[in-house]
């Protein structure tokens, strides 16, 4: 029994397959990079002359630090995702930046110098309206919080509440904003729509109410969207149905004043809603008399109000943006005027006059694969000589950021979209030139011996001398310090490595802006920013020509839908490249039910995409004659599906010589009972390497590889603990045959499915045992095969052996896929993002429903492992290490030219670029490998051959002698 | 090693065992010996098939299926012969390669009274037409419950299921059809089997409380050679001379 097992421990001991890596190999083949989303608050550090700080809250509930000479990030606070963690307002004085949180849920305090949490608080329920810093004495010390019902006042030491108070009338006004100058009084602004203002004083000292009025406004319906608190006290509105400007003094709360806007002769753009926006230095003083009003999307004013006057200073048209921005005692205005199509002009204005400064011009260059800049965010600074300087963070409508010095230097770019990645494909890189001549010869008909053989020759003569180039470099870069050699990754300079290793990647965001990417160094390529995009577009990315076909070059096609009306747009272009492509794709005029990319190519090798609109009417793309002729011939064997999971309705079609479609296939599940929450299909450029197992006693179990079965995923409608359940189908994509159904009972989502070779992995929530869960279908077509040769849907009448069984895992994930490599040789993993940040990598051979749960000498044989009911998270299982992905949302694997080599990106609000070897590197040679040692003993072994076959024919003519 | 082979199915194929015996009293239910008990607490749902040369579906009955609604749903098909012209129209869609397919209604198969079971829609599923001549009208059909028992799906497969383009001379093979009917409710996925393993676990464990060998703590096993170890030490130590005890003295 003993040696069973020590034996069973060599087993598991032997199959720790060490993923980890060594301390020097971190960063050799991998990468991350950290984003923040998109900006939604900025706050440059002003407390210090020389900070190069800014302070960035952003869309993705992110609070974070970045440097202003280089855009890295000094810290980064990721907050809960959803409204849990929106962050609602950001309140930065001094050392000290406050954070409401989640709705008025959290009040939090850090300290920017370094990101650590001064203190939080939770605050009483009430959905959160306004909050800002009360000051008195010209000293800033508590922070006022407004919400539907309650005002709050807390200290900035500590956060603990100074006082509350009930907002009077709270059910009928609707408190917007929260005002305080620095004169003791903290004021609460609300209106009932369309009737009046209501403005309640507080004292700042004790909460006490000490003024309390209603002011007439019938205009008025959102205080933040027109109105501004503007030098003493006066609450400056602007509404465009009445044309006027409405000032009203807070202090003594008599009446509205209006102001015609015609009266200081301005005018309203037709359609455009105009905007106030104020200044108020320091939260202890009163905010400047000097405003600005934008009327209309290129038309902005500063004004002043002067003892109810109001003042035109300046007219800035045409200005796309406007900023205050303050330093020292200095207020400035920042306007950014378009210059030409591809340039914007930055000036500086004085606050007081309206006045241009001198030597402040600075000079902002568009990029046309950009979008338009969206909001400006000054950092000014006294200069030496008393003057003030600037640098400007933009914001673009892509999320992008980017930081410009005088007089027009872009002194970092970050490029915010990749914090929100929806989609991917690795494409291969294209072949060098002298690769792509060679290609081409073969490529070219032959026209005689002699060119030909001349051809040859000058394509390796061309070979020979790149060789040479690339020694020659390899010798060069061999003297230099290691540290100096730089491989500056340029489009120009772009090839494929020799295990085709280094891909593009081709990255799809949110924002609608596309990425290429290189795979090695992470450098970005190129960027094309697509526009009018709709806010809730679905993305399908497809690869319709490799680069393997030169010289036609690669094409990647992106489908755009509109979630709502369906409709949808296709975008062309080159992968390596980025170019919109010359290909003009056809209008879709019905809105698309489903997109496939079959493998038919036309006769420039790109692959057919199908698409298929609500009138089940197929159109190609590309639709020459050539690909409509090919589509006629296969259209028999042109099967799809199409899933209607508002309805659970899974249904089958096929392609008719017409281009029309029939239904073939109908499935229902009701959705009173359950929904269908995900179909996964298998990967197509997936291949399976063996078609069985060899079991313990040397037969075969034969795997059921069926290319086009579907894994359906339904969850309960009904969500109570004892009769909520998952459910498993499995159904072929042609015939509709419902392979089979499980029911995972007591068990809830969200299910995360990987679906591959002949097994299906999924995860879900046991209700039961209130623990996660994995769970592993394997299929098996039994001891024999029934059609060896090849796999159709149509001629399998025997349902295949279906094995299962489950696991515990210790983690919640937040997703999985499988790797994938080039021949499907190497033994497969499970590469699981984990919520903390972790990616894992767990071998397949864990999950496998044949693990028995008694050892016999047979599954010993098999190298099963004995069944253990947790499946335990190794640490050297990390593939990351201590490189954390923040949020990761999905997991994209990619083969490589190596067989042991998988690439893996996982992207999520952080992006990370690794390589994966799930059965190690068998199919290279270490690093370290003793070139000399080997050649030596060969050679040594060579010589003595030679020399011991000498001797021994001396002395065998010796023997013969004798 | 045949019997290694079977033990070894046994162990690994308790799942598939699972399925096949629910497929088998599935079979057994549908065996049209028990009329009467259908009667009771069944209903019938028409079986339509179509096979026509253009493709489009004109759906005839083709039989009637007798459900047996409750717990353990179950049931049987009586179905007419094809008349000779359907016959001759199958043939030739089989010719050209069509479609013969095949759909039933939706039902609820727990509901007790009749206006609960009916549903709107039909379930349809579909094989070569050839694959149905060249196996003489034998098939095996599915019906796909889900776990409250509703009917989701119809599969339909041939056995032989190959089209190899024999010809079917005698027509009276494609008289009568030869159907194998099966109801399906989905299986329980197994949980992860805690109880077995901590049964392992607790007999491994016992195993080890009788070996005495194993049970001997550190210091049990390996007195002998701690003591010998001590007095080694004690004797190297002793046998040095006290050095510098006299420095230490003064």
């Amino acid at each position: 029994m003993g040696k069973l097992i020590l034996l069973l421990l060599n087993l598991i001991v032997l199959y720790n397959i060490v993923a980890a890596v060594f301390e020097d190999q971190v960063g050799k083949f991998d990468w991350r990079q950290q984003y923040v989303g998109k900006v939604r608050f900025s706050h440059f550090d002003t407390h210090m002359q020389s900070s190069k700080k800014v302070l960035l809250a952003t869309e993705s509930n992110v609070f974070a630090a970045i440097n202003t000479r280089t855009g890295d990030l000094f810290w980064r606070h990721v907050d809960k995702t959803g409204p849990e963690g929106n962050i609602d307002a950001v309140l930065h004085h001094g050392q000290d930046a406050v954070l409401v949180v989640g709705n008025g849920r959290v009040l939090r305090s850090w300290d920017i110098s370094v990101g650590g949490l001064n203190w939080e608080i939770v605050l009483d329920s009430g959905s959160f309206r306004s909050a800002c810093l009360v000051g008195q004495q010209g000293t800033v010390k508590h922070a006022a919080v407004l919400k539907k019902s309650v005002i709050s006042l807390h200290y900035l030491s500590n956060g603990h509440q100074k006082w509350v108070e009930n907002l009077p009338e709270s059910e009928t006004v609707n408190y917007q904003a929260v005002h305080s100058d620095g004169n003791g009084q903290v004021y609460a602004l609300g209106v009932v729509s369309h009737s009046h203002i209501a403005v309640v004083a507080y004292s700042a000292e004790d909460g006490e109410i000490i003024k309390q009025v209603s002011v007439e406004a019938p205009w008025l319906s959102n205080i933040p969207a027109s109105c501004a608190v503007v030098g003493q006290g006066m609450l400056t509105c602007v509404d465009s149905t009445t044309m006027s400007i409405y000032t009203l003094d807070l202090y003594q709360q008599l009446q509205m004043i209006q102001i015609p806007l015609q009266s200081l002769g301005l005018e309203v753009d037709p359609g455009f809603q105009p905007h106030l926006v104020s200044h108020q230095p320091h939260p202890a003083r009163q905010p400047l008399s000097e405003f600005l009003l934008q009327l209309g999307p290129d038309h902005h004013l500063l004004l002043q109000l002067n003892n109810g006057q109001i003042v035109i200073l300046r007219d800035f048209k045409p200005a796309l943006l406007v900023s205050f921005a303050t330093t020292g005692e200095k207020t400035v205005a920042a306007v950014m005027s378009p210059k030409n199509k591809t340039a914007c002009g930055i000036n500086l204005f004085s606050a007081e006059s309206g006045r241009r400064l001198l030597d402040t011009t600075l000079i902002f260059t568009v990029d046309p694969n950009a979008g338009k800049p969206e909001r400006l965010h000054v950092q000014a600074f006294l200069k030496k000589d008393d003057s003030v300087g600037y640098r400007v963070m933009v914001q673009s409508e892509d999320h992008a950021l980017t930081f410009i010095q005088q007089p027009g230097r872009v002194m970092w770019t970050r490029e915010e979209a990749l914090s929100d990645v929806v989609t991917m494909e690795m494409v291969d890189l294209p072949l060098t030139g002298t690769q792509a001549e060679l290609e081409g010869e073969f490529g070219k008909k032959a026209d005689g011996l002699m060119s030909m053989v001349l051809k040859r020759l000058s394509s390796q003569l061309i070979m020979l001398q790149t060789w040479v180039a690339h020694l020659w470099k390899l010798f060069y870069d061999a003297r230099k310090p290691r540290s100096q050699v730089k491989n500056d990754v340029s489009i120009e300079n772009l090839s494929r490595d020799e295990f085709n290793l280094q891909k593009m990647m081709v990255m799809v965001t949110s924002s609608g802006k596309l990425f290429g990417i290189d795979s090695k160094t992470g450098s970005i390529l190129w960027k094309h920013y697509l526009d009018n995009i709709p806010s809730n577009a679905a993305f399908n990315l497809m690869v319709q020509r490799t680069t393997a076909h030169f010289p036609h070059p690669p094409q990647c096609t992106l489908l755009i839908k509109d979630k709502d009306s369906g409709l949808a747009a296709l975008h062309v272009f080159n992968p390596i490249f980025g170019r919109k492509s010359q290909v003009a794709p056809p209008a879709l005029s019905q809105p698309i039910l489903q997109s496939l990319l079959l493998p038919l190519m036309d006769q420039d090798y790109a692959k057919v995409l199908l698409l298929v609109d609500d009138q089940y009417k197929v159109s190609a793309f590309p639709s020459t004659k050539n690909v409509l002729q090919q589509l006629q011939e296969t259209a028999a064997s042109i099967f799809f599906y199409l899933v209607d999971s508002s309805q659970g309705r899974l249904s089958g079609y096929r392609l008719r010589t017409d281009l029309s479609t029939e239904q073939v296939w109908e499935v229902v599940i009701p959705v009173e009972v359950q929904n269908i929450v995900s179909v996964k299909g298998k990967r197509p450029n997936e291949h399976v390497h063996s078609q069985g197992r060899v079991m313990g006693d040397r037969s075969v179990l034969y795997k059921y590889l069926n290319p086009s079965l579907l894994a359906v995923v339904t969850e309960s409608t009904d969500l109570h603990q004892e009769r909520s359940f998952i459910g498993i189908l499995l159904i072929d994509g042609v015939t509709g045959r419902i392979i089979h159904e499980a029911v995972q009972r007591k068990a809830r989502g969200p299910v995360h499915v990987v679906h591959s070779e002949n097994w299906v992995v999924y995860e879900y929530w046991s209700t039961k045992s209130r623990r996660n869960e994995f769970s592993v279908i394997e299929l098996y077509e039994g001891m024999e095969l029934y059609n060896s040769t090849v796999f159709s849907s149509l001629d399998r009448p025997h349902a295949p052996q279906v094995l299962q069984q489950s696991y515990i895992f210790p983690s919640s994930i937040s997703t999985m896929e499988a790797t994938l490599t080039e021949k499907g040789i190497t033994s497969r993993h499970l590469l699981i993002g984990l919520p903390s940040g972790g990616i894992l990598s767990l071998p397949k051979m864990f999950l496998d429903p044949r693990r028995p749960e008694i050892v016999s000498e047979q599954s010993r044989e098999e190298n099963l492992i004995p069944y253990a009911p947790e499946l335990i998270i190794r640490t050297e299982w990390f593939i990351n290490y201590n490189q954390t992905v923040s949020r990761v949302r999905g997991i994209y694997t990619a083969p490589s030219g190596l067989e042991s080599t998988c690439l893996v990106v996982a992207y999520g609000l952080d992006i990370y670029q690794t390589r994966v070897y799930p059965s190690k590197q068998f199919d290279v040679l270490k690093d370290d490998y003793d070139y000399m040692l080997i050649s030596s003993v060969l050679f040594a072994l060579f010589f003595a051959t030679m020399i011991s076959k000498r001797l021994a024919e001396v002395k065998l003519l010796n023997r013969a002698w004798r | 090693m045949a019997r290694l082979l079977s033990f070894k199915a046994a162990v690994f194929f308790t799942l598939f065992f699972f399925i096949s015996t629910d497929f088998v009293c599935c079979n057994n239910g549908r065996r049209v010996g028990d009329p009467l008990e259908t009667e009771l607490s069944g209903f019938s749902v028409p079986l339509e098939h179509s096979f026509e040369l253009d493709d489009t579906g004109k759906f005839q009955v083709r039989g009637s299926l007798l459900l047996k609604t409750g717990r353990e749903p179950s049931v049987s098909l009586t179905q007419n012969q094809l008349s000779e012209e359907d016959r001759a129209k199958l043939k030739e869609v089989a010719a050209v390669d069509g479609l013969y397919r095949i759909r039933v209604p939706r039902v609820f198969l727990q509901a007790d009274r009749q206006t609960e079971w009916q549903m709107e829609g039909h379930l349809t599923a579909f094989v070569r037409a050839c694959a149905m001549v060249e196996s003489h009208l034998s098939d095996v059909i599915t019906l796909h419950t889900d776990v409250s028992g509703y009917l989701i799906g119809v599969s339909i497969v041939t056995l032989p299921g190959a089209c190899r383009g024999t010809e079917v001379e005698d027509e009276v093979d494609l008289e009568v059809f030869n159907t194998t009917l099966s109801i399906m409710a989905p299986v329980n996925a197994p949980g992860p089997e805690t109880a077995l393993f901590l049964e392992r676990m607790e007999q491994e464990s016992e195993k080890k409380g009788k070996n005495p060998q194993e049970q001997k703590s550190f210091f049990a096993k390996y007195w002998y050679l701690i003591l010998g170890g001590a007095i080694f030490l004690m004797v190297t130590n002793s046998a040095q001379p006290p050095a510098g005890g006299g420095r230490e003295q003064s």
